[in-house]
């Protein structure tokens, strides 16, 4: 780890002024992706700016139709909330699977969604639910939001406050877990609902992305065999020591089936 | 009065006396320590598989805050400073010693594997001397590196030590080829197999840590370091590398977090806090970070074998031939070059009573991190040979898999039993262990759970390894005979306080096998002293006279047995004091738990009176025995000892994915005399745990230039206790007949005979894809890919 300042603001307000005032400067909400990264010296933010006195940026609650969940949340909050089982199960039980305890106990929706790695869990809620991402001064559709390998439409300086997920119909997720990290291998989120018929594919590509092929299949017949048939393209797929990418591909199409039949 | 209860000798599953303070939170580990005026290092590694060192410029390292020392080595060369000393000397097939090329602390002209340590920077805070490491500017001519034993052998390899021609440390064999060779000529039939045995990374939980403090005035050097035995490091060390006499060095291990063997080995970084901390008069702690870890612990196991055995008409074993490569990495680690053959080759015959055997090993240099003994060492490679040829060999043969073990099992009343690869076994009975293995595992139910399992889309898979090894080493003179350069006896000290208490020196170090609580089990068995009264002295130089420390599931079968010879003698000098204090003849006294009483009569004296009268000797035999009550005895074994046993997995397999799930393990292991059930059990389940982890999941992997790609926790995959099948764990004893304990050793069982069972289960499970052998670990895409293609993955 390299020195850097500390800050803890009150309020996003304060946070986002910290954050202008100093380009150099990282928001940090858990911790668990960022504190490795530091301590492998990976990266020299001149300041940290934690969120985690905020306390606007926590809890969950049901607004309308829609889950509202604070970035602040961490994952253990999300896996045992009654309003999210109730509501979005598949998003409680996506929670229950991330890493072990200590990640969840500390991990956070926000941290996790604005890092956007391609082995993440939560992106796949996001994309494959259609949420809606709510930032320090906007929202943005989850079809907007995911650009590329650890890349987010987020600005710099921009915070995100928060995650809106419409409350689907029926919603199911699969992963196959990488062996060592525990992260996504392949994983898939399918839903139907408010938002149509959705299929998010994450750990298998740079980037979760929605698997249209299949989501036209459910849309036409809602059942395993549907997507069951549907091959997924390896090509642009992760190619690593634990998997190529036709292994990769192949588990897309496990998983969506899966995904299915855990929806109900 | 013989009062021991509840019972805590020889037997009793006591919980361990040292989990208190673990759990905790308060053990006392190397990074635990603080010493005044404390300094801390970082050590600068080569990011380069091979390399020339043209230029190492520290000027502005030197110069940056808190910065107190910046050594290359140019300076430790200049210094004196020795290298790094191997323990053993390997001979060739002509006789003439292996190729020993020198292994300096710090890198000098070259760097020969990356994590290799290029400089040592000392400064205030680890912070201030990592930044300082990163000012260092090395200018770097890259060479080719030899990456794999294939590369570092290839005609034209780029050498990596002068003077190692092709690379090769040793070219070794055993047993008689020309016999071999006509016992195949003569074979009915023959059955070969290529096989690899995966490189694995130790990843103890703790990381290294070395603390070094070198006192100005008494010219004394204190070193905490995370070792398995520090005797040995100090004896290492002081005469090879800081060329110190070694009365002037104490070195102490603390509670030490898991060890696996990683831990046995004298490593650079502990003589170079000693040298620094001289040069800087300052104590300087180094601890190891977890990437460091992977780059610089000693890596264990990475063999290529060739195998065949010679079968006559009825499937009994007529010969065996072996040919082995064996990675020893860039340098010779302290006993790397014995594990491929002294505790590997020699471990060939298995529980089988082969008649004749050859085995050839090339130890390779490649420009890898060294590779030494991980827990098991040459036996889970010996056995995982082993048991993949039978059951390669069953189904060619066409003869039941168990039915050919049991054929070939060297018979119960065959013992001591002489091996044609130099062993001879003292006690064993395979028969039994096997039958109790199938019967815990239910054997011959497993078809119907193979059929409930596809059903559910599972490919279910059972398999069986039989194994013997060699443990509780060893004959010192024995292992001279082999190269060793050290004796391989234990030393303990039994200190009987004047009240009765007992502290127990011992040279075998505690790094999770609960010898706080085994050990003193011994003590409450044999003189009858709670175990609550009995303290357990380990780690510390200062303090135990000698040891040659923990590894080869030595610490019951040799420190154990040390601490008998001693309490021998305590009880040979109490009989005497209790002869006096009795007024009676010394051949009348008896002994039994405590209590010492005159043959044939109701006259008793308790321990506690013995050790009062020792250390208060008002009315003692003054003039024929000294004074106090304390005995140290070095205890050398006749031979090694030699448990087995039979494990058996059982696994699933999802067709989609080609996950392997373990759904159960059996093991039934002689382990000789079970001191602590309780401990025996979780010594086997944590074996078998990383047994698992060898046979379906962890694998070390370089890429092509030498970069360690599965270099962390995100890329080495170690098993989670989801990834263990629930392990039953089931003893027979037979005892050791040369140990006074009757013990045999369990650290290393567990390790030692899983991986095959791993393997061999899965290959069960794919029986209708055709797959004749494939290599650990057995991952999801390689099952998949064999699934998908029911294509024969075997050579041949
Ligand atoms: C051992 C281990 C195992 C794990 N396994 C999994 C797994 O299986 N699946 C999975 O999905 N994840 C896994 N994770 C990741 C973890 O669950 C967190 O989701 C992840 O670390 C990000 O959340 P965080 O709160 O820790 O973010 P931090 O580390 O605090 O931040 C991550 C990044 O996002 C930025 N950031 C943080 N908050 C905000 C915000 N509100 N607005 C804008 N930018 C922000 C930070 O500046 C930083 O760049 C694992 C982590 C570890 C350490």
């Amino acid at each position: 780890m390299y020195d850097f300042t500390y800050h803890k603001p009150t309020s996003v307000a304060d946070a986002v002024a910290l954050l202008a005032a100093d380009p150099d400067a990282k928001p940090i909400s858990g911790g668990h992706t960022l504190l490795p990264a530091l301590k492998h010296r990976l990266n020299k933010p001149s300041a940290l700016i934690d969120l985690s006195g905020i306390a606007e940026l926590k809890g969950i609650k049901r607004e309308g139709d829609a889950i509202v969940i604070g970035g602040m949340t961490r994952h253990a909050d999300v896996a045992t909330s009654a309003e999210v089982k109730a509501a979005i199960p598949v998003l409680a039980y996506m929670a229950t699977v991330i890493g072990d305890t200590q990640v969840r106990n500390r991990g956070t929706i926000g941290g996790s969604v604005a890092n956007n790695d391609p082995a993440a869990d939560y992106p796949a809620a996001v994309l494959g639910l259609g949420a809606t991402i709510i930032t320090s001064k906007r929202r943005i559709a989850a079809d907007e939001f995911f650009l590329g390998m650890f890349t987010t439409a987020l600005e710099e300086g921009e915070l995100l406050t928060g995650v809106s997920f419409p409350i689907p119909e029926k919603a199911g997720y699969a992963k196959m877990r990488n062996p060592a990290s525990r992260y996504v291998m392949a994983g898939a989120l399918v839903s139907k609902g408010p938002m149509g018929v959705r299929v998010a594919i994450n750990g298998a590509g740079p980037c979760v992305f929605r698997q249209a092929a299949m989501e036209a299949a459910l849309s036409s017949n809602w059942s395993a065999d549907a997507v069951a048939a549907i091959k997924q393209d390896a090509d642009g797929l992760n190619a690593d020591i634990h998997g190529s990418a036709e292994y990769r591909a192949h588990l897309v199409t496990v998983m969506a089936k899966r995904a299915v039949i855990n929806a109900g | 009065m013989n009062v021991v209860a509840p019972f805590e000798g020889i037997g009793a599953s006591l919980r361990r006396k040292e989990d208190s303070r673990f759990l905790q939170g308060h053990g006392n580990y190397v990074d635990d320590m603080d010493r005044p005026g404390q300094v801390c290092a970082w050590i600068l590694r080569s990011p380069h598989a091979h390399a020339l060192l043209r230029s190492v410029d520290v000027a502005v390292a030197r110069a940056m805050p808190g910065v107190v020392g910046v050594f290359t080595g140019a300076d430790t060369q200049a210094a004196g400073l020795g290298g790094i000393p191997c323990g053993w000397q390997i001979h060739n097939k002509d006789g003439s010693p292996m190729a020993e090329p020198p292994h300096p602390v710090l890198a000098h002209e070259r760097v020969r594997h990356v994590g290799d340590p290029v400089a040592l920077v000392i400064a205030e805070t680890r912070a201030q001397a990592r930044d300082a490491a990163e000012a260092i500017n090395v200018d770097y001519e890259t060479l080719e590196p030899s990456v794999t034993m294939a590369q570092a052998l290839r005609p034209g390899a780029t050498p990596i030590h002068e003077g190692v021609a092709g690379n090769l440390c040793y070219d070794w064999h055993i047993g008689d080829k020309a016999i071999v060779d006509a016992a195949f000529a003569a074979a009915q039939k023959v059955v070969g197999l290529d096989l690899t045995n995966n490189r694995l990374v130790p990843n103890a939980m703790e990381p290294r840590a070395a603390v070094g403090e070198f006192d100005r005035y008494s010219g004394d050097y204190t070193l905490y370091t995370t070792s398995q035995n520090p005797h040995v490091i100090r004896l290492l060390m002081s005469a090879h590398v800081l060329k110190l006499p070694e009365s002037k060095v104490r070195v102490v291990a603390p509670d030490v977090g898991g060890g696996f063997g990683s831990k046995i080995y004298h490593y650079a970084e502990e003589a170079l806090v000693c040298w620094g901390s001289a040069q800087v008069k300052r104590p300087v702690k180094w601890v190891a970070d977890r990437t460091e870890a992977f780059m610089s612990d000693a890596h264990g196991r990475d063999h290529v074998s060739r195998a065949e055995f010679a079968f006559d008409a009825q499937g009994k074993i007529l010969a065996l031939r072996v040919a082995t490569q064996a990675n020893m990495g860039a340098y010779l680690s302290t006993f790397a070059p014995c594990v491929p053959t002294y505790l590997y080759a020699t471990l060939l015959a298995g529980c089988y009573a082969t008649p004749v055997i050859y085995a050839e090993v090339k130890a390779v240099f490649t420009n890898t991190v060294p590779v030494d003994a991980y827990r098991g060492a040459g036996r889970p490679e010996a056995t995982y040979l082993l048991e993949r040829l039978m059951d390669v060999s069953a189904r060619e043969l066409g003869i039941d898999r168990v039915e050919l073990r049991r054929r070939n099992f060297i018979a119960v009343d065959a013992f001591p039993y002489q091996t044609p690869v130099a062993l001879q076994y003292d006690s064993g009975d395979y028969q039994t262990t096997l039958a109790a293995g199938l019967e815990t595992a239910d054997w011959d139910g497993f078809e119907t759970r193979r059929a409930e399992a596809a059903r559910r889309g599972k490919l279910r898979g059972i398999g069986i390894s039989t194994y013997v090894e060699a443990c509780g080493i060893a004959p010192s003179a024995v292992v001279g005979s082999l190269g060793a350069r050290a004796g391989l006896y234990e030393v303990g000290t039994i200190r009987v306080h004047p009240t009765g208490s007992v502290t127990v020196l011992t040279g075998a170090h505690s790094h999770g096998q609960g010898h706080e609580t085994t050990f003193a089990q011994l003590v409450a068995d044999k003189l009858g002293v709670p175990t609550a009264q009995v303290d357990i002295v380990h780690g510390d130089t200062a303090k135990v006279p000698f040891g040659m420390g923990t590894y080869g599931s030595r610490s019951m079968a040799v420190g154990g047995s040390a601490m008998m010879k001693a309490m021998d003698k305590i009880i040979a000098k109490g009989k005497r004091i209790a002869a006096h204090l009795m007024e009676a003849s010394v051949e009348d006294i008896e002994f039994d738990r405590g209590t010492f009483r005159v043959a044939g009569t109701d006259k008793t004296k308790a321990l506690v009176d013995i050790s009062v009268a020792a250390y208060v000797p008002h009315n003692y035999p003054i003039d024929e025995i000294e004074p106090g009550l304390e005995e140290t005895a070095f205890y050398d074994p006749k031979n090694f000892t030699y448990p087995g046993g039979c494990h058996i997995a059982e696994v699933e397999i999802d067709t989609d994915t080609g996950h392997v799930a373990m759904v159960n393990f059996t093991a039934v292991d002689d382990v000789g005399r079970v001191i602590n059930p309780m401990i025996v059990e979780g010594q086997v389940q944590g074996g078998v745990a990383q047994g698992i982890g060898q046979a379906l999941m962890e694998a070390c992997l370089y890429d092509d230039q030498g970069q360690l790609v599965s270099g962390s926790m995100m890329d080495y995959a170690m098993p989670r206790a989801e990834d263990i099948a629930p392990v039953s764990v089931a003893t027979h004893v037979t005892l050791c007949t040369h140990n006074p304990l009757g013990v045999k050793g369990c650290g290393e069982v567990g390790a030692i005979g899983s991986p095959p069972a791993v393997i061999n289960a899965v290959v069960d499970a794919l029986r209708d894809y055709g797959v004749r052998h494939l290599d650990m670990p057995a991952t999801a895409p390689k099952i998949f890919a064999i699934i998908q293609g029911g294509q024969k993955l075997a050579a041949e």
